[in-house]
């Protein structure tokens, strides 16, 4: 029997990040597997704020690790910690945002143990955790074991519903925090250049308007009214990216973001294998390009073979019309 | 600057949906797909090339790029490639990607990084294939070096690298002392991404955008440059992978493909039908 290590990520603020929820079912799941309890281990400055919020989700223990040097994450600061407490867990799982990717992998390297990323499902089978990953692209789904003692992974938060909070107020206690890595004292954390949005995260909006190479420098111009009538957040086609078009982290895809809203919506996007890796998993996904034989059609639950430009202001006038 | 690269061979990433999978469901199999060096990879090797170099000419280099591959000896032609857009070295490990796992590269990377002693070592994010985002990490922590993963610029200072890394809602820059590990995102190979400290020196200097292809006369001088053959176990020992594939098999289809004739008719489908507006 063994427990699971939920490691949380926290806001600047010191709020808890959305994402952690995820990574609180993914536990929940492996949790027939390992016969044990779940926990979850907060870093940061100020924990008091997180750790309130964490204790209503029925973990055995919320371990809180408080330190000035936390207020600013790098992996190398954070993954002795982790690792530190993690080695008592039979599985350390964090959600596989940046942070999350970043961060477990140099944890599992710490404890010597196996790591499965960005898994989609974990289950039980005959007492040992089976992990599913998605790999080439999205086109195959890979189900794997790990065989050391400790096992590490990170979970798509796309594939996770978010934990709901189940009452009662989990124990709270403080760690120490582990003996500093060589490697910390020789990164410096310079700056974090957010990108000012009203608009939803990406990953957490239900409904995306994401545009492709055809919107050109009018990416902006067409694709906002449209994102700001149905409360959307705005991706985007690697294609428009490496083009300038749209900024970096509107990418939608295999090497960008793994989104599954319940409404998406593909415009001037041809559907590259990359780019439908990271939106197949849409509720209803809709289409909008005027050439009829794009691929993206073929996985659009609607298609609309039109000329972008004057489609998507009749769109908008529409969807007003109803408002 | 001395950079060791990690390459990594994977099937043709442009037609990964033509991946097949065994009859048992126990193995993928790309027969018929071509094979190509892992993009991310090609990244890292041209990010090694531009902090090597002198911006506007080239052919002046300061410092020294390794590449290596662990890989049967079929992936030699990758390495020749490499070799031929103006790696100096290559190395080859003697492994079979069945055998292998995220752990046991960064292990066998270590002891690499061990006698080459590189100030710095480069790799693409992820594999396509695996899809895994692990090696970079854990060779970092298995070197106690400082790492910056995802990025999308490097610049030179003295005895370091700054780095902007592409993480969730923005970018953010990290100062790794070298030697450090860097795994590189798409926008690494944009035209004013990587600077080395001579080619910062040249106002306005601006790379090609992405990656270099090799002239035909490099591609046969390539052929002379060494090409070392490592045995897997003389850098890992006993150790074998931890990762045990069981199955694998497809994702559902979707059924798309409907069409609607107006925005009137898509409004009213999304409204009624779907009910997601």
């Amino acid at each position: 029997m063994s427990d699971a290590l939920v490691v949380a990520e926290l806001s600047e603020d010191g709020s808890v990040k959305k994402a952690t929820l995820s990574a609180i079912t993914f536990a929940k799941r492996a949790l027939p597997a390992l016969g044990g309890s779940f926990s979850i281990l907060i870093l940061g400055p100020n924990t008091k704020t997180a750790a309130a919020e964490l204790a209503g989700y029925g973990a055995a223990k919320v371990l809180t690790c408080e330190d000035a040097s936390f207020a600013k994450y790098t992996a190398e600061n954070f993954a002795p910690t982790v690792a530190e407490v993690g080695k008592a867990f039979g599985l350390v799982v964090a959600t596989a945002t940046t942070f999350g990717k970043d961060l477990l992998p140099r944890v599992a390297a710490r404890l010597d143990a196996a790591y499965a990323g960005d898994c989609s499902a974990v289950a039980a089978d005959g007492g040992k955790l089976v992990y599913k990953r998605p790999m080439f692209a999205g086109n195959v789904f890979g189900y794997c074991t790990l065989g050391t003692p400790v096992q590490v992974a990170t979970a798509r938060q796309s594939e996770f519903e978010a934990a709901a909070v189940s009452g009662g107020a989990s124990p709270v206690e403080s760690v120490a925090k582990a003996a500093p890595s060589g490697a910390a004292s020789r990164v410096e954390f310079v700056s974090l250049e957010a990108v000012k949005s009203e608009r939803p995260e990406l990953t957490e909006a239900s409904i995306i308007v994401s545009g492709g190479r055809a919107l050109k420098e009018k990416f902006f111009e067409v694709l906002e009214p449209l994102a700001s009538a149905l409360g959307a957040a705005l991706g985007a086609s690697r294609a428009a990216v490496d083009a300038g078009y749209a900024p970096g982290d509107f990418q939608v895809g295999q090497t960008g973001k793994i989104v599954a809203p319940k409404l998406y919506f593909a415009i001037g996007i041809s559907g590259a294998i990359q780019h439908i890796a990271g939106m197949k998993g849409s509720k209803v996904i809709v289409a909008i390009n005027k050439d009829p034989e794009a691929p993206i059609f073929q996985l659009a639950d609607y298609g609309l073979v039109a000329d972008l430009f004057t489609a998507v202001p009749a769109l908008i006038a529409e969807l007003k019309k109803r408002s | 600057m001395k950079v060791l690269v990690a390459l990594k061979r994977v099937a043709d990433p442009d037609n990964a949906n033509k991946v097949k999978i065994s009859p048992q469901g126990d193995a993928v199999d790309s027969t018929g797909l071509e094979w190509k060096t892992n993009p991310f990879d090609e990244y890292a090797l041209e990010a090694a090339l531009r902090l090597t170099e002198n911006g506007k000419t080239p052919k002046k280099r300061e410092g020294e790029v390794v590449v290596v591959t662990l890989a049967p000896k079929e992936g030699e032609t990758m390495l020749r490639a490499a070799l031929a857009t103006g790696a100096d070295r290559a190395i080859r490990v003697e492994a079979n990607d069945a055998d292998l796992d995220g752990r046991l590269v960064a292990h066998a990377l270590k002891a690499l990084v061990a006698a080459e002693k590189p100030d710095l070592v480069l790799l693409g994010k992820q594999a396509v294939d695996g899809d895994s985002n692990q090696v970079g990490q854990r060779l970092a922590e298995l070197l106690d070096w400082p790492m910056a993963t995802f990025a999308a610029t490097i610049k030179e200072e003295a005895g370091a690298l700054l780095v902007g890394r592409e993480v969730d809602g923005g970018v953010a820059t990290l100062r790794v002392t070298l030697p450090a590990v860097v795994t590189v995102d798409l926008r690494i190979v944009a035209p004013t991404s990587v600077f080395s400290k001579l080619s910062q020196a040249e106002a306005g200097f601006k790379h090609n955008e992405g990656v270099r292809f090799a002239p035909l006369p490099a591609i046969m001088a390539a052929k002379k440059k060494p090409l070392e053959v490592k045995a897997l176990a003389d850098l890992v020992g006993s150790q074998q992978s931890t990762t045990k594939y069981l199955k694998f098999e497809r994702p559902p289809q979707r059924t798309g493909g409907a069409k609607v004739k107006d925005v009137a008719e898509l409004v009213e489908k999304l409204a009624n039908v779907s009910k997601v507006i």
